[in-house]
């Protein structure tokens, strides 16, 4: 949801001001966002990381390499480094889930938002119910439910409760980070102040004009933070899918780590992966966060 | 929201003979916020190009006068017409009538404009942004011609050169006019103005209450604003309505009011505002 900072300049608009808020900071501007050199630097880490694992391929994962570790020593790096094309297949499965996961969630939970603060209780009740159903139950055991449980369940039609092991976490990351991003939409929504609402009425915008030019644009940067920080926590969770034969980076360490006796160079490994993905990410969340509350100043 | 009769015949108080269709036509309208009744029954007649200041004390209701013509409060009961036409309420076949849709709550609402003392400004969009927004979405113009006419607008309230600047990077008296700007944008035959003045640095509210006059003397927008602003009421406004419980004390030319109250409670609500 942009949030529309680059619209189109009207014919005559000079003044000083402006040039000073443009001029505020060196570097490229582009839809109203600065890009630094340090931006830059972290968008082209994400971008490489990304590029390396479509390259490493994805879809049915098969871990080839086949090196042994060296006995003798505490920490064999060549040994790891051999494991490095293995791994970066397995992060991206890992990285397919998380974006696919977490995208869903994103729409899974402005729907539970807006459904939570329905007029009519029948619609309201069961949405709260099954956000705090979902919420207070652990991952780990809704993909369990999703993967063994839900092919069980006679009367639900076939495509609707078989599902590939990436597919099944994809839809349970999206369900249990959805339930988390529409507690932040509610909380940002709640933000905007009810004079908005109030402006919105005496110009007599409808219900989806309100929604999309007044009201989502000033609850969604509010609560950006927060989704990045779920977005976060989804890509660390995502490694649960292992225990649902999901490819990704935990299920390399294991089966890898039991066939060549070498768990702490492998585990080494995807901590490594991990690090470089999720440090330059928080990085820029945190600026995000430090750029909001400079506008909301 | 029950109002089963019509009162369209019962006499107003309105000092225009009520011949004409009125801007806005309330009748036996009451609310109350719990406990605490702030409007009584109360008839108020504006007629078209009519301006009306309402003044009393802190709490009377003024606002709310205000806010259930904008819909932003339902009253518990009466009728308010906007125009001729029945803003609660659709008339039935036999000429009863019966709560109204909102559907038809929303059309009749679309000729009311309302600004606010707090401005209200939308703060992640431009001066210009915030005025061409509700001709663009609700009045179907061209992005173009919504512009266009937003400068006009901005001209008119001395703010062209501010076109591109959010509210943040206005002061409050430039953001209220740039919020009336965003109200006339619309044309509404009916404009509420709810002290748009208090809320303003003593400096800043010679340029707003300017902009008002400008609309006032343009003559051709039905004006209703609840102020402290006796200075304008004396020389703008067709009518001076004292307010206080729930009901209207007293009303008449601003300019015997002010000189001469008939009412004690007038009186002193006069002296203490016009002390300070």
């Amino acid at each position: 949801m942009a949030t529309e900072t680059g619209t189109p300049t009207p014919p005559e608009a000079p003044s000083e001001q402006d040039a000073d808020a443009a001029g505020r900071g060196r570097g490229l501007r582009i839809g109203g966002i600065r890009i630094t050199w340090k931006v830059g630097l972290s968008l082209a880490v994400i971008v490489a990381v990304a590029f390396l694992l479509v390259r490493a391929g994805g879809g049915q994962v098969r871990f080839e390499t086949r090196v042994f570790r060296d006995p003798d020593v505490l920490f064999d790096v060549e040994f790891m480094l051999a494991y490095v094309p293995d791994f970066l297949r397995a992060l991206f499965v890992t990285t397919q889930a998380t974006v696919g996961g977490f995208a869903l969630a994103l729409v899974v939970g402005m729907f539970l938002a807006l459904l939570r603060r329905s007029r009519l209780r029948i619609v309201r009740w069961p949405t709260t119910f099954l956000i705090e159903f979902v919420r207070s139950t652990p991952l780990l055991v809704q993909l369990f439910f999703l993967f063994y449980g839900l092919p069980r369940i006679g009367w639900i039609p076939e495509p609707l409760r078989v599902w590939s092991s990436l597919t099944t976490l994809i839809l349970a990351i999206g369900l249990h980070y959805g339930t988390y991003c529409s507690e932040a939409y509610r909380a940002g929504i709640d933000s905007v102040p009810k004079g908005q609402w109030e402006a919105a009425t005496s110009l007599s915008l409808g219900a989806a004009t309100t929604w999309t030019n007044v009201i989502l644009p000033q609850a969604i940067p509010n609560v950006l933070p927060a989704l990045g920080n779920f977005l976060i926590a989804a890509y660390k969770d995502a490694p649960l899918g292992a225990s649902i034969n999901v490819t990704g980076v935990l299920f390399f360490a294991t089966t890898t780590a039991s066939r060549t006796f070498g768990p702490i160079e492998l585990y080494t490994l995807i901590g490594l992966g991990f690090l470089a993905v999720s440090l330059p990410s928080a990085y820029l969340l945190r600026r995000l966060e430090r750029r909001i509350g400079y506008e909301r100043t | 929201m029950s109002a089963p009769e019509a009162h369209a015949t019962s006499d107003g108080p309105g000092t225009n003979g009520a011949t004409d269709t009125q801007a806005v036509r309330m009748r036996k309208v009451s609310k109350a916020f719990g406990e605490n009744v702030v409007l009584r029954e109360l008839d108020l007649d504006v007629a078209p190009g009519e301006r009306v200041v309402i003044i009393g004390p802190s709490g009377s209701g003024k606002t709310t006068i205000l806010r259930t013509i904008m819909t932003l409060e339902r009253p518990d009961s009466g009728t308010i017409e906007v125009g001729g036409r029945h803003l609660y309420h659709e008339q039935k076949e036999d000429g009863q009538l019966k709560p109204a849709r909102e559907k038809h709550i929303r059309s009749v609402r679309s000729n009311v404009g309302m600004v606010f003392q707090h401005f209200n400004l939308f703060p992640h969009l431009s001066a210009l942004e915030n005025i061409a927004l509700a001709p663009v979405k609700v009045h179907g113009h061209s992005r173009d011609e919504a512009n266009e006419a937003a400068l006009a607008l901005l001209d008119k309230v001395g703010l062209r050169a501010h076109a591109n600047h959010t509210p943040g990077q206005l002061s409050g008296g430039q953001k209220q006019r740039v919020a009336i700007a965003r109200s006339l944008a619309t044309n509404p035959e009916v404009m509420l103005f709810d002290e748009v003045t208090s809320a303003l640095d003593p400096e800043l509210v010679g340029d707003v209450l300017e902009v008002l006059r400008d609309i006032a003397a343009e003559g051709s927008t039905t004006m209703m604003l609840v102020t402290h602003e006796m200075g304008f009421a004396r020389e703008s406004a067709d009518r001076l309505v004292m307010f206080d419980g729930g009901q209207i004390l007293e009303e008449g030319v601003p300019a015997e009011i002010l000189s001469d109250p008939q009412h004690d409670r007038t009186k002193s609500f006069l002296r203490a505002v016009l002390e300070h």
